[in-house]
C-alpha cells in the first residue's frame, strides 16, 4: 500500500517530436511502467528548447528538467541536437554553478525505438530527484499554488 | 600621459589620419569620468583628460563610431585590447576606420572606495608610481595604489596591449593573476552555500540594466531584456526569482565571450 501523502516531485521533460516523443509513445505502447510525476512536453526538436524554458520550468515549481532528443547524428534537422547539447551542457554547468544541483537537469538521447531506455531513463531520474527533494532555489513564489 | 595623448591625438587630427577622437571627459564630478568624443584640438584642450579615474572601456563606442565617416582615434587600456579584438572577431565595427592608440595602465581608482574612505568633495587626482593624490575642496590626500583600486583591477589579467596600430609608453606583461580564486573557492561549496552566496550577490540587483548597456560583449542591437514578449523585460524586480532569471540569462548570453573587462562590476 504506498503512502498517500508521500513527496512526489513534479518533473518536466521536454521530448523531441522525431525521437524521443515517438520513444515515450513507444514505452507507452509496450505497457512499460514510469512515473506519472513526468510531465512530457513536446518540441518540434531538442534545440527548440531555449534556457529560458528551463528556467521557467523551475520557475514554475519543477523539481527537475530533463531534455531528450535525438541521438547525435540522427537528428531529423541534421544538427539541432547539436545545439542542443552545447546549449545545455553551459546552462547546467552554471545552474550548477548557481547552487542548482546537477542532478536535477539532465540530458538524455532517446532514439524511436528505445521504449525502455526511455522507461528506464524517467525511472531512474524521478528517484534521483526525489532524492534530492523539492526545488526551492529557483521557484516564484507568485507561482505557487 | 594626458599631455603626450592630447599631443598626439592633435597631430593625427592635423595631419587627417583621422577626423576624431574617442577619449574621456570629466563628467559630473571629477571622478566620474565619461567617454567622449572630440573633433578639434581646442575641444581636446577644453574637454580631454586621461586620468587614474578613467575607467571606461571605449571599445564599445566604436560600434556607433565607426558607422559614421572618417577614421575615430581611440585610446585603449590593455583590457580594453581584449574586448576591442573581441568585438573585431564578431565584425561589430569597422576595423580600417579606427586608429588605436594603447597607453599604459597601472589599475584605477575607485571613486567609490575613496568615498567609503571618507574622501569628499573630490576635484582631481595625480599619480605617481604606486601613490595616488587625490585632491580635494578640503585639500590633498594621498593613499597607496592598491589600497583604493576598483575591484576588477587587483585581479588585473594582463598589462600587454593585444591589438593597437600604435604604443604610448612601454607596453608590459600578461599577469599571472589571482582571478580564478574566488571561483575555485566557490566550487569547494555545497549547492545550499553557493546558492546562499548567489542570493546575496544578486539581491543587490535593482535591473537598471546598466550591466547590461556597459558590457562589450553584450551589443546585441535587439536585447531580449528589451522584447516586452519575453516575459522579463520588466525592470522592476518582482521578486528573488527575477534577479535570478536576469542575470543567469545574461551571463548565459555573454558566456564564452566575455573578455573579464570588469565594467559591469563598475555600473
Amino acid at each position: 500500500m504506498p503512502e498517500v501523502n508521500a513527496y512526489k516531485p513534479k518533473i518536466v521533460a521536454f521530448c523531441c517530436n522525431w525521437c524521443s516523443y515517438a520513444g515515450a509513445d513507444l514505452a507507452g505502447t509496450n505497457r512499460l511502467n514510469y512515473p506519472a510525476d513526468v510531465k512530457i512536453i513536446r518540441v518540434p526538436c531538442s534545440c527548440r528548447v531555449n534556457p529560458m524554458f528551463i528556467l521557467r520550468a523551475f520557475q514554475r515549481g519543477a523539481d527537475g528538467v530533463i531534455l531528450c532528443g535525438c541521438h547525435p547524428g540522427d537528428c531529423h534537422y541534421t544538427t539541432g541536437n547539436y545545439y542542443a547539447r552545447r546549449r545545455m551542457t553551459l546552462l547546467f554547468s552554471m545552474l550548477d554553478y548557481l547552487g542548482i544541483e546537477k542532478e536535477r537537469t539532465r540530458v538524455e538521447w532517446v532514439s524511436a525505438a528505445e521504449g525502455a531506455k526511455f522507461a528506464a531513463t524517467m525511472n531512474e531520474f524521478v528517484s534521483t530527484v526525489a532524492a534530492l527533494g523539492e526545488n526551492k532555489r529557483l521557484e516564484d513564489l507568485r507561482c505557487k499554488e | 600621459m594626458q599631455g603626450m595623448m592630447i599631443a598626439r591625438a592633435k597631430e593625427l587630427l592635423q595631419d587627417g589620419t583621422v577626423n576624431r577622437v574617442l577619449g574621456w571627459q570629466a563628467g559630473e564630478f571629477a571622478y566620474d569620468i565619461t567617454p567622449a568624443v572630440f573633433e578639434t584640438a581646442e575641444e581636446l584642450d577644453a574637454g580631454f583628460v586621461y586620468n587614474a579615474f578613467c575607467g571606461n572601456n571605449l571599445s564599445k563606442y566604436l560600434i556607433k563610431e565607426t558607422k559614421k565617416d572618417g577614421k575615430v582615434l581611440v585610446f585603449l587600456k590593455p583590457c580594453d585590447t581584449y574586448s576591442f579584438n573581441q568585438l573585431l572577431t564578431e565584425h561589430r565595427f569597422d576595423r580600417e576606420k579606427v586608429y588605436a592608440i594603447g597607453i599604459p595602465c597601472e589599475g584605477k581608482t575607485s571613486g567609490e572606495m575613496l568615498k567609503a574612505k571618507g574622501v569628499s568633495g573630490i576635484t582631481g587626482i595625480d599619480e605617481d608610481g604606486d601613490s595616488i593624490t587625490v585632491h580635494t575642496v578640503y585639500g590633498d590626500q594621498g593613499f597607496n595604489r592598491s589600497d583604493v583600486l576598483e575591484e576588477r583591477c587587483l585581479t588585473c589579467k594582463s598589462k600587454k596591449h593585444v591589438a593597437y596600430d600604435e604604443l604610448i609608453g612601454e607596453d608590459g606583461e600578461v599577469l599571472d593573476s589571482h582571478r580564478f580564486d574566488m571561483v575555485a573557492k566557490l566550487e569547494a561549496m555545497t549547492p545550499d552555500e553557493r546558492f546562499a552566496f548567489w542570493r546575496s550577490q544578486l539581491s543587490k540587483c535593482i535591473r537598471c540594466n546598466a550591466c547590461r548597456n556597459v558590457c562589450p560583449a553584450c551589443s546585441c542591437e535587439k536585447c531580449v531584456f528589451d522584447n516586452p514578449e519575453s516575459g522579463i523585460a520588466q525592470k522592476a524586480a518582482a521578486d528573488s526569482f527575477e534577479e535570478n532569471m536576469f542575470q543567469i540569462i545574461r551571463a548565459f548570453h555573454v558566456a564564452g565571450r566575455c573578455t573579464d573587462c570588469g565594467e559591469c562590476s563598475r555600473a
